[in-house]
């Protein structure tokens, strides 16, 4: 088996084909049109065609030139800095923005290797009425304080 | 004169007191965020957008354009103190900045930094005011094709002066390009790309993927080693520099602010590649050069009014041209959009008030950001010490508020999230995000421009050729590649971007 000499080149180009290959297949549905009046498959697929060659030069070069590797990937904070959004947009209609924000603040926090509970919990209490005057009564941003889950 | 009498509809736009206090606000703001490492103007930006819709169009102009040139002022001040560039364009100040404050001379880097920025603002915005009218009369002549030339230097700017590897930037480019096709094409009516997601119809929303490739990959990425930062310069007296400094200040200023305005001007590069720019020529021509990265002042002024010079210049292609030079000039076309103004050549006559308006406040702003940065030095100085297990949490708030508020659909939210996942991958791999992020605003702009040109040349494609301003555009992105591919060249481009960490 040869080898991956550099691994940053490798995953690129692995990113890079498995988009074009998608947004190649999906043109396909698409009129191609002509050069003269072209469809709405004519520049995505020129395009998604070049990202495809691009992915693969890129992939022939990763097997060839030595690189450095990716270094250190933080899966803890990737986790929690996504679980901690996409839980906010989860709660944020049911229940409003006292307790959305609060959580939001408090799950993210948990990311830093220097979490406190203490800490957090005041940051969340300020930073949720910072936001709630600023936002919602100084600049008339319409987002629900209470949200449909208590209003019943 | 004409000028005169643009400049004066400027000022009395200007100088009303709502304007004042928007200017003031932006500066502000965009100092707060060059302070603070970790939090760009484009993610700010991004997350002030929806908030702007409630303002009048030129107040929130000023306030956003106040916010990008404040934060150039703003990441010197970290660059000096701390040896921690707040902002991109601000990294070579560290070199020779942290040093003078290492001496005990914090004060006088400083306030040298704030005069260059200062004086560089003041010319760079007289530039603008010349150069602006005679270009977007240029810009009249602009045919479909130009245009579509001219976004193709820019996307290849971008390229060249990205980190990492060539080939991967124009990976980006392309990438960009693509996203930036998802949604209804105005053309047929067809929805593309969209998976059958309904939220998608309208194409993915530009502010979702600037704040999550820069304001929650940038997080994570900041999340991967919480190190303590290096020792902080807390100490600031003497901010008057001697007559020995004014001395050796003032060519270097005068040189970074003119390599800084023409630099600025390029699309695709703005305010980064003039302060390495002029760094590495103050250090060729210096009488002092041996004293360069020991606490040089020209090391410091040269860089300074580079790379603030260029930030106001790079508004020309924004406003005479309607093309974004950066991702933050990119949003700022999206707030015209929202505002119902067309960006583009007929801007200057169409609005002349706006116009006018909009650079007379940068005067405005860089004179309040003088004051804003030497006497309440001491604020931010406080400011910068606030840890990051605070601020993140803070960014992320402000991420999600911004985001949904924008069309109150949670959607947003998880698709932010998303581009936050792509943007941290991407940098991991030595992918640079701006690229993709410009190219992914003028992917449908590309792709109209390209219909045009084609239907009115009868599907000849050499009309890119055949017309003198296009081929001259198509021209020097060629150059523009060729040279960034030249090995003795590109060596060096690793070389500046080594220095840089």
């Amino acid at each position: 088996m040869t080898k991956i000499r550099n691994p940053k080149d490798f995953w690129t180009a692995v990113i890079y084909i498995t988009i074009g290959s998608i947004f190649l297949f999906v043109s396909r549905d698409y009129p191609m049109g002509s050069s003269l009046k072209m469809g709405p498959a004519y520049f995505p697929t020129v395009l998604s065609s070049l990202l495809i060659i691009i992915g693969v030069i890129s992939l022939a070069r990763s097997f060839v030139q030595q690189g450095t590797p990716i270094g250190s990937f933080t899966f803890r904070g990737l986790l929690v800095v996504i679980s901690a959004t996409v839980l906010f947009g989860l709660i944020v209609r049911g229940a409003g923005l006292i307790v959305a924000l609060p959580t939001l603040v408090v799950v993210s926090a948990y990311g830093s290797i220097r979490f406190r509970w203490g800490e957090s919990l005041a940051l969340a209490a300020g930073l949720t009425l910072f936001c709630v005057l600023v936002f919602l009564k100084g600049l008339g941003v319409p987002l629900p304080i209470v949200g449909s889950w208590f209003t019943r | 004169m004409e000028l005169i009498a643009n400049l004066h509809l400027g000022f009395t736009t200007a100088f009303t007191g709502a304007n004042l206090l928007y200017c003031l606000a932006g500066v502000f703001l965009g100092t707060l965020i060059g302070v603070l490492p970790g939090l760009g103007p484009t993610a700010t930006i991004a997350m002030l957008l929806p908030i702007t819709f409630t303002l009048p169009p030129i107040s929130a102009l000023i306030m956003l354009a106040g916010i990008y040139y404040g934060s150039q002022y703003g990441g010197s001040t970290t660059s000096i103190l701390v040896n921690v560039p707040g902002e991109a364009a601000s990294v070579v100040t560290t070199l020779d900045g942290y040093q003078m404050a290492r001496q005990g001379r914090a004060g006088v880097a400083l306030a040298t930094a704030a005069i260059a920025s200062f004086f560089a603002g003041t010319v760079a915005t007289l530039f603008l005011a010349l150069f602006a009218p005679p270009l977007a009369e240029l810009a009249l002549k602009f045919g479909p094709a130009d245009y579509f030339s001219l976004m193709v230097l820019g996307l290849i700017a971008a390229v060249v002066l990205a980190q990492g590897s060539l080939l991967h930037a124009v990976g980006m480019v392309v990438l960009g390009l693509l996203l930036g096709l998802v949604g209804t094409d105005v053309n047929s009516g067809l929805e593309r790309f969209t998976f059958g997601i309904p939220e998608l119809a309208d194409g993915v929303g530009f502010v979702v993927v600037a704040m999550g490739m820069f304001g929650l990959g940038e997080i994570i990425r900041n999340l991967e080693n919480e190190t303590l930062r290096s020792e902080i310069v807390t100490k600031i007296a003497g901010l008057m520099p001697t007559k020995e400094d004014w001395k050796r200040m003032l060519w270097p200023t005068l040189r970074g602010t003119v390599l800084g305005s023409a630099l600025g001007i390029l699309p695709g590069s703005g305010s980064i590649l003039g302060s390495f720019a002029a760094y590495s020529i103050e250090k060729k021509v210096s009488k002092n050069s041996a004293e360069f990265g020991k606490g040089a002042i020209e090391g410091v002024a040269a860089p300074e009014s580079a790379n603030n010079a260029g930030a106001q210049t790079s508004f020309i292609p924004l406003l005479t041209l309607g093309i974004p030079s950066n991702p933050v000039m990119a949003l700022m076309i999206g707030a015209m959009i929202i505002q119902g103004i067309q960006p583009g050549p007929a801007v200057i006559n169409e609005q002349p008030a706006l116009f006018w308006g909009i650079i007379v406040s940068m005067w405005i702003g860089n004179f309040f950001l003088v004051i804003l940065n030497l006497p309440l030095i001491g604020m931010w100085v406080r400011i910068i010490m606030v840890p990051y297990r605070f601020l993140f949490p803070a960014i992320l708030v402000f991420c999600a508020i911004g985001v949904f508020s924008l069309k109150n659909v949670e959607f947003d939210i998880y698709f932010m999230a998303l581009f936050g996942v792509l943007g941290y991958i991407f940098t991991k791999l030595d992918c640079e995000p701006a690229p993709m992020l410009l190219a992914f605003i003028l992917g449908p702009l590309m792709e109209q421009y390209l219909r045009r040109a084609m239907l009115l040349s009868r599907g000849d494609p050499t009309v890119f050729f055949r017309r003198p301003i296009s081929a001259t555009l198509l021209t020097l992105a060629l150059l523009a590649l060729i040279v960034s591919c030249i090995p003795a060249l590109y060596k060096k481009r690793e070389e500046a971007f080594r220095e840089e960490q």
